[in-house]
């Protein structure tokens, strides 16, 4: 013990006398022998200049002029082939497992006599609210997920962190925080543990935070569906598809700008202090390896995701069921509770029905509009649109989704708040979860779960307010 | 496994696994069926991920940007009959800082002690992956140099004598293209080279820092090898001790650092310490 003690004493007494220059000093040998050793072996043939290639990509990629346009555009050309690629597909799984298997289980379930709370729990909440999510869910990700996948092998992610550095830098994050949110675009919760690539404890923090402010692969459908509503409706048919696209691009860019606006907030308040410098490599272009990436990104990413999603769908199917069914005083539990919060909902441009439905999705953003479709139905008395009381349904178009929330009485006001709100609440419970295994921090994970819900509040607060100012 | 170690013990035993188990699964590695630890370190984006599929077949997720991997990821292989672990570290510029990354990549390589530490370069960048090299270098004496994107350093019209690199670094260095699956025959011959002891690493070692340093890190050395006699890297450690690295710090007033290379020097104890920790 007592020598272990005599060591660290003396590493103490000699790290004084040695001063600051041991680093440097080591750096510097250790540069310096790779050098040498470099020199030695390798040999490099200078007559053509193979490398123009990558060196001219760049230049355009990352050039001030270009970097960002290019950037919006790949961005905007990736949601518009998701948008119009997944319609199609989305109505034919719909029509498959909602037309055709969904009423074969109730004959099923009927002939062999299940009570009726065991076939709604079973059939109309578990089964459907499924059913749902891999319809609405699967064209879009196997559409999104390998496109990005290729951008991502090409090597286009490091270029965007590159262009975006400065603009993390000056709002006092670190430079790699342009990383972990491209990162959130697919899912938070990875995102939060990639932030570890970030040295500073202080500018983790505020990419971890901020992180929530990156739409993640269980918002995006959501997003894309409601711009088809309503944004796309304000243009004339042949541009809607663009149109809607645009829209997404926007959400997705202001979330970005939020981003920056918390981290900036953030360093100059509770979590002071200096952006740290560090160097980012651009790694050499690779031609993407296609059917490769085919396959990972839908194995990997999509098959997960979508495993994940129809793992939280499936209680939470089987939880709107029971809310709608249980009644009190001749009203269900869903029925209070949209009533009661209804009021402030509209103060907010939502409403009491979407409310709620963000409260039973808290585990998986991926459920929230079947939620909203099939509690609307329920407060606006209307079963015949949908199933009866409780029950999730799929809608086979767009237009037909649109039909429902007219019932509930929706108005651009509120397509355009709940894109917001979806950009602007809290994380999911697996990435709030995420969160506090890697701060290891009650403080900092509630921060992180509360500060961009607060942010959505006010700022649909404010936009409704204006928007009936002048509506 | 253990048996065999039994009957292997003392100093001069050169083939018997050299890992540290009650590290190892401090660690969080499974130990079952496990005769050889492989560790795969290297600078981001320079194909671990790539090599580590080839080797186990899994589909572990590859991405052409520095960072994609921050955890570690495992996996296991059968070669000559034995049963290897790869563990599948972070990529890492370097190991002086002390980002989680970096620190998960050194107190594997450090703690972990991997029979063998294959580390994945660029050949298109060789100098700047030879940094990290060096560095490992400095921590472990049974390493592999895989070259990886020789296709691409052939594009780039860059030729390298790995002949001669090899030589100067003391390691096996092997020409890989992981993404067509080249190379990877070799690699693991190497493996098993280093690890039957057939291959002798003599690793390169920096030893010219600044006269004042060197003779500092003198003064800790003895210090350090009179408490702790059987640790070979104790250079490298009185280093990140003048470097003020608190967890060196920590494992010095604990003693962990003192169970890195004891383990075949002294079976029996460390069996049952493994016994007491599991």
């Amino acid at each position: 013990m007592k020598n272990r003690e005599n060591i660290l004493n003396k590493a103490n007494e000699l790290r004084w006398e040695i001063g600051e220059s041991l680093h440097d000093n080591l750096l510097e040998s250790i540069y310096k022998f790779a050098t040498e050793i470099s020199s030695r072996v390798i040999a490099v043939d200078v007559s053509k200049k193979s490398k123009s290639f990558d060196s001219k990509l760049d230049q355009i990629l990352t050039s001030s002029k270009f970097g960002f346009p290019i950037m919006f555009l790949l961005l905007a050309l990736v949601f518009w082939l998701t948008i119009e690629g997944a319609n199609i597909p989305s109505s034919l799984l719909s029509s498959f497992l909602i037309d055709s298997i969904y009423p074969q289980l109730k004959t099923f379930s009927s002939n062999i006599g299940l009570p009726f709370w065991v076939d709604g729990i079973l059939i109309d909440g578990c089964y459907l609210a499924m059913a749902w999510v891999i319809a609405v869910m699967l064209p879009p990700m196997a559409i999104f997920f390998p496109l990005f996948t290729l951008l991502e092998d090409f090597g286009y992610l490091p270029r965007v962190a590159f262009n975006m550095d400065f603009l993390f830098k000056r709002a006092g994050a670190h430079g790699k925080q342009a990383l972990t949110m491209a990162m959130g675009f697919g899912c938070n919760a990875a995102a939060v543990i990639s932030t570890r690539i970030i040295d500073s404890p202080r500018e983790r923090l505020i990419a971890i935070i901020t992180n929530n402010f990156s739409l993640c692969n269980g918002r995006w459908p959501m997003q894309i569906l409601i711009a088809t509503i309503f944004i796309g409706a304000l243009a004339p048919s042949h541009l809607a598809g663009l149109f809607s696209a645009a829209a997404v691009v926007g959400i997705t860019l202001l979330g970005i700008l939020l981003a920056l606006l918390v981290s900036w907030s953030l360093s100059k308040t509770i979590l002071k202090g200096e952006a740290s410098a560090f160097s980012l490599e651009l790694p050499p272009y690779r031609p993407p390896r296609i059917l490769k990436t085919l396959y990972t990104s839908l194995i990997d990413r999509t098959i997960f995701v979508l495993w994940r999603a129809v793992v939280f769908a499936v209680p939470a199917g089987a939880m709107i069921w029971l809310v709608s069914n249980i009644t009190f005083e001749g009203l269900s539990i869903a029925e209070w509770f949209i009533n009661w919060a209804n009021p402030f909902g509209l103060l907010i441009g939502l409403n009491g029905v979407i409310l709620l439905a963000y409260i039973i999705a808290i585990p998986a953003n991926e459920i929230v509009l079947p939620t909203i479709l099939m509690l609307t139905v329920l407060v606006a008395g209307t079963p015949e649109i949908g199933a009866g009381s409780g029950v999730m349904f799929e809608l086979d178009s767009a237009a037909a989704t649109a039909n429902v929330l007219s019932l509930g009485e929706w108005s651009l006001l509120t397509g355009v708040s709940i894109m917001l709100f979806s950009l602007m609440h809290n994380p999911c419970s697996t990435t709030i979860y995420t969160i506090y295994k890697e701060t290891g921090s009650v403080k900092w994970t509630f921060v992180a779960a509360v500060l961009p819900l607060l942010i959505g509040f006010v700022f649909c607060f404010f936009l409704a307010q204006i928007w009936r100012l002048f509506g | 496994m253990n048996l065999n170690r039994l009957t292997h013990a003392g100093n001069q035993c050169e083939n018997c696994p050299a890992h540290n188990i009650p590290n190892l699964k401090k660690l969080g590695i499974n130990m079952d069926k496990v005769d050889q630890v492989i560790a795969l370190a290297g600078n981001p984006n320079t194909g671990k991920s790539t090599v580590f599929n080839n080797l186990t077949g899994l589909k572990q997720h590859t991405g052409n940007w520095p960072g994609k991997t921050v955890t570690r990821a495992e996996g296991t292989f059968e070669y000559n009959t034995k049963r290897f672990k790869i563990v599948d570290l972070p990529g890492t510029y370097s190991l002086l800082s002390t980002s989680t990354d970096e620190e998960i990549a050194r107190d594997f390589i450090l703690f972990g002690q991997p029979d063998v530490t294959v580390i994945v370069a660029d050949s298109t960048r060789l100098e700047r992956n030879l940094n990290l090299t060096l560095q490992v270098l400095e921590i472990t004496d049974r390493a592999i140099l895989c070259l990886n994107l020789m296709d691409e350093a052939a594009r780039h019209r860059i030729s390298i004598d790995t002949k001669q690199l090899s030589k100067e670094l003391g390691i096996p260095v092997i020409e890989a293209e992981a993404r067509q699956k080249k190379g990877m025959n070799e690699l693991l011959q190497s493996i098993d080279e280093i690890i039957s002891g057939r291959y002798k690493c003599k690793p390169f070692r920096m030893n010219k820092l600044s006269p004042q340093i060197e003779h500092s890190l003198k003064q800790l050395e003895v210090l350090i090898k009179k408490e702790f006699p059987n640790m070979p890297n104790s250079r490298w450690v009185a280093l990140r001790l003048l470097e003020g690295d608190q967890k060196i710090i920590d494992s010095i007033r604990s003693g962990e650092i003192g169970l890195i290379h004891s383990y075949n020097q002294n079976d029996l104890s460390n069996n049952i310490y493994e016994k007491n920790t599991v």
